[in-house]
């Protein structure tokens, strides 16, 4: 049974359930592998029906009929990890150094299989004397496996706050 | 008219003398004194892109954007005509719209409250008395610029005498009629529009839509992750049908997929890529005949060519891709996506396609756009070093000869389509 806050602005996040805090931990998890550039283990933490998106329009909940920045399923991810591994694409090879910073944890759902969670995401990007800043918020679907070690993302979606902007090409993933 | 440029005279040049027939100085990148003298020698007096028809599609409809540096509002009025007006209010300067886009019945300043219709005429001033045998509220209509259009692409330009735009598009009418094809019988609309920034010149994005030079180096990545039939589409390098034209007034179209340049021209024999299996399935269930579904399908990919417009846009392939100057090291640019435009049950997964193969190469986190950047802010980088060094445009002039419709033509990987641009650059620049 899925138990959802009734009011998600006020709903407390519980530290103390490990649902959440598996949740939590991969979230983390997620974050570190794609600061370290380690693309092919930030891929295998998706599940293959999982979606990884950086809509343009900020309030969109489907994407299909829409233009986004990124619309990954897990074929167009295997092709995104090849292009920033293999060294052709310029833009990978000398991409910026990123720390992010995902917090402000609020609990949308949460069930023994799944846990979906809202979150605010800063990421600074440096590259040749620059410093850009990336800030959105980021909804995530976490589905619990029988060990944490099997649990997946089935959704990520950005919202930069400057989503309909424009924002620097970028040779990372956020 | 100098020959070459030394670093004892390369900022002392005037900006006429920056361009020679195969070469042009990095200076151009570079120099903000340039940059300012381009704002009102070509910004301010050519036709500048402001909106294709699809996106102001009833009588209330705007969009809000840019000529060179200047904010503007594109509108069309309850009779459907077109304006474009500067973006800002008589009485004390504020910007009146800053929504990108939207439907309204007429524009009020958020400061003073005065309004303003969609054509730009002074509405009303609130406490007008204080005002009686001041001024003429008729005389304090927005600033117009002139705005024409041809085949649903709409320019403004801040010049009274400029001609008229037909004028100045010439042959280049040709081609936007070609380009329009790709609705597969449909009118084509905006269906979205990705937009980034660069810390780079203006003209080196322009240059970029005609070089194919780089296609096969910078888009490797791009080129690996695709299909076998749509990399072996984009194989021009040794393709010696694949031109470039040098259509007149700094327009060239580059047609990289030569068989696609006339979309309406079809013999059938091509067959349709696998990919698009799914696609034409779902076109059948709907019950459009084979002849139908080719069309569209076939019209995927968008047109073989990238006709690129100077000063500001380019219709390259399946989208426009519209460049804004910022400042002399930054540029603003929108890749906008277009599709058929008709019933949702049709177009709808066609235009589905087209956002994911857009989605694929434009924008931000494309598979494309992030290495062009990277190679311009390069160039950007690179062009502060050696200033009497040129930046080189003499690739194929041994081999430029003119078409039987007497346009200048070479291989689609010279650089014809760089130096139609900056003949028309020089020739502005030289203007009083």
């Amino acid at each position: 049974m899925t138990e959802a806050p009734t009011n998600t602005a006020s709903s407390m996040l519980s530290l103390t359930d490990p649902r959440v805090v598996r949740a939590i931990e991969l979230i983390w998890r997620e974050a570190a592998l794609l600061d370290a550039k380690e693309y092919e283990d930030w891929q295998a933490l998706y599940a293959e029906d999982g979606i990884y998106v950086i809509p343009i329009d900020r309030a969109a909940e489907s994407f299909d009929d829409v233009l986004n920045m990124v619309y990954d399923d897990a074929r167009m991810r295997q092709l995104r990890v090849a292009r920033m591994t293999e060294g052709y694409a310029i833009a990978a090879v000398d991409a910026a150094t990123t720390v992010r910073n995902v917090s402000r944890f609020v609990l949308a759902s949460v069930s023994d299989q799944e846990v979906a969670l809202k979150a605010g995401q800063i990421l600074v990007a440096y590259k040749r004397g620059r410093h850009d800043l990336w800030a959105g918020d980021v909804d995530y679907v976490v589905r619990l496996g029988a060990t944490p070690y099997e649990d997946r993302l089935v959704r990520k979606v950005v919202r930069l706050i400057d989503a309909d902007d424009a924002v620097p090409a970028a040779g990372f993933l956020l | 008219m100098a020959t070459e440029f030394t670093a004892e005279t390369i900022y002392d040049l005037p900006p006429s003398d920056l361009v020679l027939p195969d070469r042009v100085a990095g200076r151009m990148y570079t120099d903000p004194a340039i940059f300012e003298l381009e704002m009102t020698k070509i910004f301010e007096r050519t036709w500048v892109w402001v909106a294709h028809e699809s996106e102001l599609p009833r009588g209330g409809s705007f969009k809000s954007t840019f000529v060179g540096r200047q904010p503007v509002i594109v509108t069309k009025d309850r009779k459907g005509n077109i304006h474009t007006m500067v973006n800002r209010c008589r009485h004390r300067g504020a910007s009146l719209c800053e929504k990108r886009s939207g439907h309204v019945n007429g524009f009020t300043c958020p400061y003073h409250a005065w309004s303003y219709g969609l054509d730009g005429q002074l509405r009303g001033i609130p406490y007008p008395d204080a005002y009686e045998g001041v001024m003429d509220k008729s005389a304090l209509s927005l600033k117009k610029l002139r705005t024409e259009s041809y085949g649903g692409m709409i320019f403004a330009t801040f010049n009274e005498d400029a001609g008229p735009l037909e004028d100045f598009l010439g042959d280049v009418r040709l081609w936007i009629d070609r380009f329009m094809a790709q609705g597969g019988g449909y009118p084509i609309k905006v269906i979205g529009t990705h937009r980034f920034k660069f810390k780079g010149n203006w003209k080196i994005q322009l240059e970029n839509t005609t070089d194919g030079y780089h296609f096969p180096i910078v888009h490797r990545s791009w080129m690996a992750s695709v299909d076998a039939e749509t990399a072996e589409m984009m194989s021009f390098m040794t393709d010696p049908t694949a031109l470039t034209h040098d259509l007149g007034n700094g327009h060239s179209v580059m047609q990289m997929v030569p068989e696609h340049s006339d979309l309406n021209d079809d013999d059938g024999s091509e067959p349709l890529q696998p990919r698009f299996d799914g696609l034409a399935a779902e076109l059948k269930a709907q019950g459009l005949n084979d002849a139908a579904i080719r069309k569209l399908v076939r019209a995927v990919h968008g047109t073989g060519f990238n006709l690129n417009l100077f000063p500001n846009v380019s219709m390259s392939s399946s989208f426009f891709r519209v460049l804004r100057p910022v400042s002399v090291d930054e540029t603003h640019i929108e890749h906008v996506a277009l599709g058929p435009d008709g019933p949702a049950e049709i177009v709808d997964p066609v235009n589905r396609t087209r956002l994911r193969a857009h989605e694929h190469f434009q924008g931000p986190f494309g598979f494309g756009t992030p290495d062009d950047s990277e190679g311009w802010d390069r160039v950007q980088r690179g062009a502060q070093g050696a200033p009497e060094m040129p930046i080189m445009v003499n690739r194929g002039l041994a081999r430029e000869k003119a078409s039987p419709e007497g346009w200048p033509t070479s291989h689609v990987t010279d650089e014809t389509g760089m130096r139609a641009a900056y003949d028309q650059w020089k020739q502005m620049m030289s203007d009083d």
